[in-house]
């Protein structure tokens, strides 16, 4: 008896436990805990290093490099048989550069007659002294023969090299900035008649083969047409469109041949838009190319389908009661849709809208198709004017060798990110603010 | 008068019947009969039966208008140049066009004496601002000048026609204000008819893009065999100048969609599983604070435009990978600045907030049941995600996986900027490869002629591309459809 007591009794206190993988089952859980935060983290990561790395190349491009000189509008440079008084082509022709580089010699202290030193500052000023100074004369014809100061943009490389950009470094050979225009930069800069201001040109300069004078600002029209364009266009047409889906249409081969349609045309690749374009609207309706009007009709056919969906989600969340009481009190069915439904969905299609209109502003594809990789210096007055987009105008510098525009570049993507930023901020609040939950 | 002059009279005619029929209505209203519609319903009625025939006219008009001009400057061409090709016939018309539409920015007495050869004409245009090609030849003046009289004629008949028509209708709409007239309803049937036609907006755009680009493609393939396209393995169109003569190029699809397949495989190892495993652990682990912090976050990224990782990868990632592989071998670099691999990844992580979002849904969509029922069996909460709800979701996510590989097949921008030119045929990553997307926007980016093959492929290239997606986007939609009544 005892034996068997005493047998129960160490099995009982002493028996181990079955092993049913409990550690290693955790260890799974763990792991697998780890995978999910090591995908996040890769995502964000991503995120973070691409944000950097383009803020960081393109923050520069805010700031920009003028030498501020006195210029002195020498009457025997600007016109110097006296013609001006008969022919005004003189003022329109003069040699203005060589004015603003003659201040820029007086101002090192070169020997004007010096040659060699002379050929030294060739790109040193940008070559848009010749517009700048002809609108000086152009505006005031009394300014010949007098001194005045004026800003005058330095060239690409200068501003470069005043940024930090230029490796010094490097031999001079192989740089594109010489060591004695740096020897003549760090003189400017010490005396303070170099400095950076912040860069307006950025936003109201149009396309040009000098970096320094290249900006978005006929992208920026473009943009604005397009959206102003797709906004009148998409919103109504989309709403209606939802409208009569979700509350009028019955259930039929018709509407679910229309449902399929919509759903599908959320998914068709964005650049068979741009075909779309080509062909009908260029090339059979014959409207001009690379007009904002035309882009602003691609986009609007590619942000439908986003707007439809967007708003007849917001349709349906609006409860049934509502209905019947409207219904109940006599109105038509069209008083109860215009007068209960659509106010009350009104956030969650503007928020729809909003979203589909940000895509619209980032759309690069279709727009190359429809001709607006175009070289426009000119603001375009009217949306049937040549003009270019801004991603257009991100992807057009992309295509060009030189530092500077790679800068220009990224500071047009920064300004890109902060439009999309802003109506992406704007939408969310608008959802917080006014959705109703039921 | 101009199209636009005309509209805007036709509007105001419509306004002020609106406010006339909403004052007749309501003067009628002498509280005797009980009336039947609101007074401003009686104005819209009014307002609708002037514009919207006045308005439909203007529209055909137009259209038909700029037809005839079109067959009229055709016709007056001189013979040899409509005995020739459609095209150089095509340019001529064109040129008269722009001339014409240049010279109605010369006043009339310029207009009286009009030089009779271009060489005269052009400086006087150019003062206005306007310049034309200078193959604009000595004949084309006079049937410009005609074609402006006629469109002047046809423009003068549509302003009066209707104008006349758009107070007809307004008459006609005042006329029929009584107090027991059914106007709400009338309006209202006008309403939901043009709510109907914005619904089929939808449907016109489908039929736009497959018609457009089958014309195009049928013009492509007259030009180069069926064969040649679909089962070539040499991508080399030859651009040739305008008129240049014949060119054969060859135009075989294949390097493009091997291209554009690799591109999209590589993408889709990237994105699905580490889209796939954010968003699980978002469902199902992430505490509610750091999910309202990280979700937003990654919809960042399905915000950021495409363009910006397309130059993420050409300036940064490329570039990065070269010089790693160079620094790997100490030398000579395996991986090329543009390359699948650039693409794929770049690509990749652009499509991971779309797999995640996606699945999301998916997953959440499992009913509470099946997973409580797991757990209280015992199972880890990992094991009740890769046994019970994986499962599950399967269907769904294969649906979720197929949607994104086609936004993966039709993006352009990414490859455009990162996967390279070259119609390369290879199995190595570190290699360049193109896609269908970019050499649509290759063949049709800059000036160009219309009939050209080298052009015209462009559109059979957006034709496949167009039903690859089409048929993926339809599966997927079905099997997402189809699963999720499963559950609901």
């Amino acid at each position: 008896m005892t034996d068997i007591s005493l047998d129960t009794l160490t099995t009982s206190a002493a028996r181990p436990r079955r092993d049913i993988g409990i550690k290693k089952r955790y260890a799974a859980e763990r792991r697998f805990r780890l995978y999910g935060v090591l995908a996040i983290a890769v995502g964000l990561a991503f995120l973070g290093v691409m944000l950097t790395s383009i803020i960081s190349k393109g923050y520069t491009a805010f700031w920009q490099t003028t030498v501020t000189l006195p210029i002195n509008f020498d009457e025997k440079i600007i016109d110097p048989s006296n013609k001006r008084a008969t022919d005004p082509n003189v003022l329109i022709t003069a040699n203005y550069p060589k004015i603003a580089e003659a201040a820029l010699i007086e101002k090192l202290g070169i020997d004007p007659n010096d040659k060699a030193e002379v050929r030294k500052l060739k790109g040193f000023l940008s070559d848009s002294s010749r517009v700048q100074l002809r609108a000086i004369v152009a505006a005031d014809p009394s300014v010949i023969g007098t001194t005045r100061n004026v800003d005058i943009l330095a060239a690409a490389n200068l501003d470069s090299a005043f940024k930090g950009q230029i490796d010094l470094e490097v031999p001079e050979s192989r740089r594109k900035v010489s060591d004695q225009q740096v020897e003549w930069m760090n003189k400017l800069k010490a005396e303070g008649v170099m400095a950076e201001h912040f860069n307006t040109g950025l936003f109201s300069y149009g396309a040009s083969s000098r970096p320094e004078t290249s900006g978005v600002g006929v992208a920026l029209i473009g943009s604005f047409y397009m959206m102003v364009i797709v906004l009148l266009l998409a919103l109504p047409i989309g709403v209606a469109a939802s409208i009569y889906l979700e509350e009028f249409a019955k259930k039929s081969r018709f509407t679910d041949l229309i449902e399929v349609n919509i759903n599908n045309l959320a998914a068709v690749p964005s650049i068979v838009f741009g075909l779309l374009g080509l062909a009908v609207f260029i090339n059979f309706l014959g409207l001009p190319r690379s007009a904002s009007f035309v882009g602003g009709l691609v986009l609007t056919l590619m942000t439908l389908p986003t707007i439809i969906i967007a708003t007849r989600a917001a349709l349906a969340a609006v409860p049934p009661s509502i209905r019947s009481a409207a219904l109940g009190l006599g109105a038509s069915k069209m008083q109860m849709v215009f007068q209960h439904i659509l106010p009350l969905a009104a956030p969650g299609i503007l928020t729809g809208t909003i979203i589909g209109l940000a895509r619209a502003l980032g759309e690069t594809a279709p727009l190359l198709l429809i001709g607006m990789v175009a070289f426009v210096a000119d603001y375009p007055t009217t949306p049937f004017d040549p003009a270019t987009a801004l991603p257009v105008q991100i992807y057009m510098w992309a295509n060009e060798a030189e530092r500077a525009f790679v800068e220009r570049m990224s500071g047009a993507i920064i300004i890109l990110l902060i439009f999309l930023m802003a109506m992406n901020i704007v939408a969310i609040v608008l959802r917080r603010r006014f959705e109703r939950r039921w | 008068m101009s199209f636009l002059l005309v509209f805007a009279i036709v509007l105001a005619i419509g306004l002020a019947a609106f406010v006339a029929g909403r004052q007749r209505a309501r003067s009628q209203d002498d509280g005797t009969v009980k009336p039947h519609s609101r007074a401003h319903y009686h104005g819209w009625w009014a307002f609708l039966t002037g514009v919207v025939p006045a308005v439909l006219f203007l529209a055909a008009w137009d259209i038909g208008a700029s037809a005839y001009l079109n067959s009229h400057i055709h016709s007056a061409l001189p013979a040899d140049v409509a005995d020739g090709t459609v095209a150089h016939e095509d340019l001529a018309a064109g040129l008269v066009k722009s001339l014409a539409s240049g010279l109605r920015k010369l006043d009339s007495q310029t207009l009286g004496a009009l030089p009779s050869s271009f060489a005269d004409l052009q400086p006087m245009l150019a003062a206005k601002g306007v310049a034309l090609a200078p193959d604009t030849q000595d004949y084309m003046i006079p049937i410009a000048t005609e074609a402006n009289r006629v469109s002047d004629r046809l423009g003068m008949i549509s302003a009066v026609v209707s104008i006349g028509l758009a107070l007809i209708g307004v008459g006609y709409g005042l006329k029929g204000i009584s107090p027991r007239a059914r106007a709400r309803n009338n309006v209202e049937k006008v309403m939901l008819w043009s709510l109907l036609g914005a619904s089929t907006l939808a449907i016109l755009t489908t039929i736009g893009i497959v018609l457009s680009m089958l014309f195009q493609t049928i013009a492509f393939f007259e030009k180069v065999p069926l064969s040649n396209f679909f089962f070539g393995t040499v991508w080399d169109p030859r651009f040739a100048a305008a008129g240049a003569g014949a060119s054969e190029g060859q135009f075989g699809l294949i390097p493009l969609l091997a291209g554009t397949l690799y591109i999209a495989f590589v993408a889709l190892l990237v994105a699905v599983p580490i889209g796939l495993m954010s968003a699980v652990y978002m469902s199902e682990y992430a505490a509610p604070k750091v999910r309202a912090v990280v979700k937003p976050a990654l919809e960042l990224l399905a915000g950021i435009p495409t363009i910006v990782y397309g130059i993420f990868a050409l300036v940064t990632l490329g570039p990065f990978l070269r010089d790693i592989s160079a620094a790997l071998t100490g030398g000579t670099p395996f991986i090329q600045a543009q390359s699948i691999l650039t693409a794929g990844l770049v690509m990749g992580v652009m499509l991971i907030p779309v797999v995640s979002s996606l699945s999301d849904d998916i997953i959440t969509a499992v009913p509470r049941a099946m997973r409580d029922g797991s757990l209280g069996l015992g199972a880890t909460r990992s094991e009740t995600i890769k046994r019970v709800i994986l499962p599950a979701a399967l269907p769904g996510i294969v649906g979720a996986i197929l949607l994104t590989a086609s936004r993966a097949i039709g993006e352009t921008m990414i490859v455009v900027l990162a996967a390279g030119v070259a119609a390369n045929l290879t199995l190595n990553p570190f290699e360049a490869m193109t896609t269908i997307t970019v050499k649509i926007v290759n063949q049709l980016t800059g000036d160009l002629e219309f009939n050209t093959p080298q052009t015209l492929v462009a559109f059979a290239l957006g034709i496949t591309l167009f039903a690859l997606t089409l048929v993926m986007n339809i599966v997927a939609l079905y099997i997402v459809r189809k699963y999720r009544e499963q559950y609901e």
